[in-house]
């Protein structure tokens, strides 16, 4: 199953390579990974998506635990959370497939943010199943580059993820 | 600074190799250290000698390393112990900070090299919090489940020439570290509610007693309820050897008692033990009847290969006490175990013990006119009364070693049980011996392993440390060589020396040792008593034995269920 797993990080050097370090010693998988500083500048969020069953996610989340750097760790995917994730797409635009991409690029409520003679730089956020869903809409053929920033979490309601 | 803050550690031996990144801490060390330092002759040896310091006095060993190659020689020491959970302290040596990553001499990313095999490691970036991050890094090695800690340092932060007030803090702070200090009550209630009503326990004791202190604790709650125990290899000591209760170590090499109260059992009890592949076998046909309560201190080793029924994470100290206390309670409302079935379970026990138990009579050609490596251990252990320090390296004479040397205390038993490294013996033996230097110590080794790290014959000369060096010499690796007789019909590939060995006795005598060679039988007790006699000089005994001789029991593997065993060449149970 697909976990999201969201860390408060001490926002040391090294500190990441822990726990990226600690996926490939284990042979745990991660499917996307982002981290940036929070508004504590000691503290980075780090949001991970990894692939397992019950047993390993458990496994995962203990050892990311014991981690000195992880002070604080939540499996998003526990209880209801809303995730988002930004996909900048650069494709080929020409012609009468201008008009048709742009059309698509409304339906996914996404936007044109650089226009050239024969591309379209496209800018989308959501789900995961979303930004999958345009891509196919628009075609492999069309696609020169792809730009995902990987998963980003949050609980819903009061619950936060803090000191 | 540093050498302030390890005084203030209450550190008594330095393991370490000097070089150019870690000259100004030397400088310190020798204008006014009054800790000894002990100058190995390979920097994996100090890493092991700090080791078997750490695990025979169970405080944290210390070892201090230059940059490049002598922090990468300590990586293996550093990986034995952290397996082991050993609380160590590595300080190495870096090149200046504006060096960094510029590829410069003896420059290697330490913190990146160990970051898989350290509990935790610290690049120091300024002079300032060197002695808080010493501080840190002995409290993080030696509290929770312990293991190594490096700390790497930078030359120019180690400069004398800057000077900052020392201070050195009491308590640490880390707000992403609090290891468990007691177990939930809860659990431990249901553990003792399944004690009470189990039919055919087994204790089944590791390594995490001997760390955690808490043999005494183990022994009175397997006498309250009259349980067998069995032990892992790491665990040894933790409960008598020669207490009837003591069903020998379990798993691969295990006693078929041993393994067989395992596989029939109803409850087990893993008390500091983590369900290593060469403890349980398959995992799918491990203990099929049995609901397993499991106390350990990292939240990690449980239910990582075995599910457990009961789950408890705690210092096995605090659960320990607090299950005899809920026992007492439980027992003083009139709650007891079943006696009528515990005792149907001896008897079962017994039968198996009297049928295979490698105590009970000798399972090997006691007639033989060869001498039995069997037999070395049991005159090691009669000459010395069964209370010397063994530390062991890997291989057939280790699981010998753990076979027939009936430990009754913690702490006597030390070996690399986890990562398996040759060579660990002997540096491992040198700092037990610094630590209790009235005490026997003895390192049963065999020609592959001691040749790993035979160098420090020169650093046992400089510091006299009379440690004796018991060599199970058969002219192979052994235990490679036991396998490619059991799986690779006999093809000896690079198993053997081919006459290619030292004169053990006059390489030991160019260091100024004593060797003594034994071939004969009737030598074997003679020169043992010799060599413990000898308080002062290291001995090496070079006693040749039985170059065909097997390790039994073995489980079969791969598919064998606990209970799947070769007693012998033939036999299989």
């Amino acid at each position: 199953m697909r976990r999201i797993i969201s860390l408060l990080l001490e926002n040391e050097p090294g500190a990441l390579s822990r726990v990226v370090g600690l996926f490939s010693q284990r042979g745990y998988n991660i499917d996307t990974l982002n981290v940036a500083a929070t508004e504590d500048p000691t503290l980075s969020r780090l949001t991970l998506t990894t692939l397992g069953d019950d047993q390993k996610i458990e496994q995962i989340t203990k050892h990311l635990n014991k981690l000195l750097d992880v002070v604080k760790l939540v499996d998003l995917t526990e209880g209801p959370h809303i995730e988002r994730e930004l996909m900048l797409v650069k494709v080929r635009a020409t012609g009468a497939q201008r008009a048709e991409i742009k059309r698509c690029t409304d339906i996914f409520r996404g936007q044109i943010i650089d226009v050239g003679p024969t591309v379209y730089t496209i800018q989308i956020t959501g789900t995961s199943d979303k930004l999958d869903a345009f891509l196919q809409s628009v075609g492999e053929a069309a696609i020169l580059e792809v730009v995902r920033s990987g998963v980003s979490g949050i609980a819903r309601g009061e619950k936060v993820l803090s000191l | 600074m540093i050498a302030q803050a390890l005084e203030d550690e209450g550190v008594e031996f330095i393991f370490g190799y000097p070089g150019g990144a870690v000259l100004h801490i030397y400088d310190a060390l020798f204008k006014r250290s009054k800790i000894p330092h002990i100058l190995v002759r390979h920097e994996q040896a100090a890493t092991h000698a700090a080791d078997g310091y750490a695990r025979a006095t169970g405080k944290p060993g210390v070892v201090l390393v230059t940059s490049g190659p002598g922090a990468t020689n300590a990586v293996t020491g550093i990986a034995t112990a952290y397996m082991d959970s050993i609380p160590m302290v590595v300080l190495s040596g870096q090149v200046a900070s504006h060096l960094i990553g510029e590829d410069a001499f003896q420059e290697t990313d330490m913190v990146g090299i160990s970051r898989p095999i350290v509990k935790h490691s610290f690049l120091v970036k300024r002079a300032v919090d060197i002695p808080e991050v010493i501080r840190k890094a002995f409290y993080i090695a030696s509290t929770g489940r312990p293991g190594p800690v490096v700390i790497d340092l930078p030359k120019d932060i180690t400069n004398p020439y800057e000077k900052f007030e020392y201070n050195y803090p009491r308590k640490v702070k880390l707000r992403s570290y609090t290891p468990a200090t007691r177990g939930h009550s809860g659990q431990i209630r249901k553990a003792v509610n399944l004690l009470l009503a189990a039919q055919r326990p087994v204790i089944y004791s590791g390594g995490g007693v001997v760390l955690g202190d808490a043999s005494d604790l183990l022994t009175r709650l397997a006498r309250e309820l009259n349980f067998p125990v069995t032990s892992t290899l790491m665990g040894l000591g933790a409960f008598p050897g020669t207490d009837p209760q003591f069903l020998g170590m379990l798993g691969m090499h295990g006693f078929v008692e041993a393994n067989f109260a395992m596989h029939h059992a109803d409850v087990v009890l893993a008390v500091g033990a983590r369900f290593d592949d060469r403890v349980i076998n398959t995992a799918s046909k491990f203990c099929p009847g049995a609901k397993i309560i499991h106390i350990d201190i990292d939240p990690a080793s449980i239910s990582k290969t075995i599910p457990a029924d009961v789950p408890i994470v705690g210092p096995v100290d605090s659960v320990l006490t607090d299950m005899l206390e809920l026992l007492q309670e439980a027992q003083a409302e009139g709650q007891q175990t079943d006696k009528a079935a515990l005792a149907g379970w001896w008897e079962q026990i017994n039968e198996w013990r009297e049928k295979w138990g490698l105590w009970t009579k000798p399972r090997y050609d006691i007639n033989s006119p060869l001498i039995k490596p069997q037999e070395v251990i049991e005159a090691l252990w009669r000459v010395t009364d069964g209370n010397a320090f063994v530390t062991s390296d890997v291989g057939q004479h280790q699981m010998f070693a753990a076979q027939y040397y009936r430990f009754n205390m913690p702490r006597r038993w030390i070996n690399s049980g986890g990562l398996g490294t040759m060579g660990f013996g002997f540096p491992a033996a040198m700092g037990a011996k610094l630590a209790f230097p009235e005490a026997d110590v003895a390192c049963v080794t065999g020609e592959g392993s001691i040749q790993m790290n035979i160098q420090e014959l020169s650093t046992c000369t400089q510091y006299n440390i009379p440690v004796k060096i018991i060599n199970l010499h058969n002219g192979y690796l052994g235990m490679v060589k036991q396998w490619q007789d059991m799986q690779y019909e006999g093809r000896y590939s690079q198993s053997t020396y081919e006459h290619s060995l030292p004169d053990f006795v006059r390489l030991v005598e160019a260091y100024g040792h004593v060797g003594i060679r034994v071939d004969k039988k009737s030598d074997l007790e003679g020169a043992m008593k010799e060599a413990f006699a000898l308080k002062d000089r290291l001995v090496f005994l070079d006693i040749h034995v039985d170059p065909h001789e097997h390790v039994y029991p073995m489980q079969v593997a791969p598919n064998g269920a606990m209970r799947d065993m070769w007693i012998s060449k033939s036999e299989r149970i």
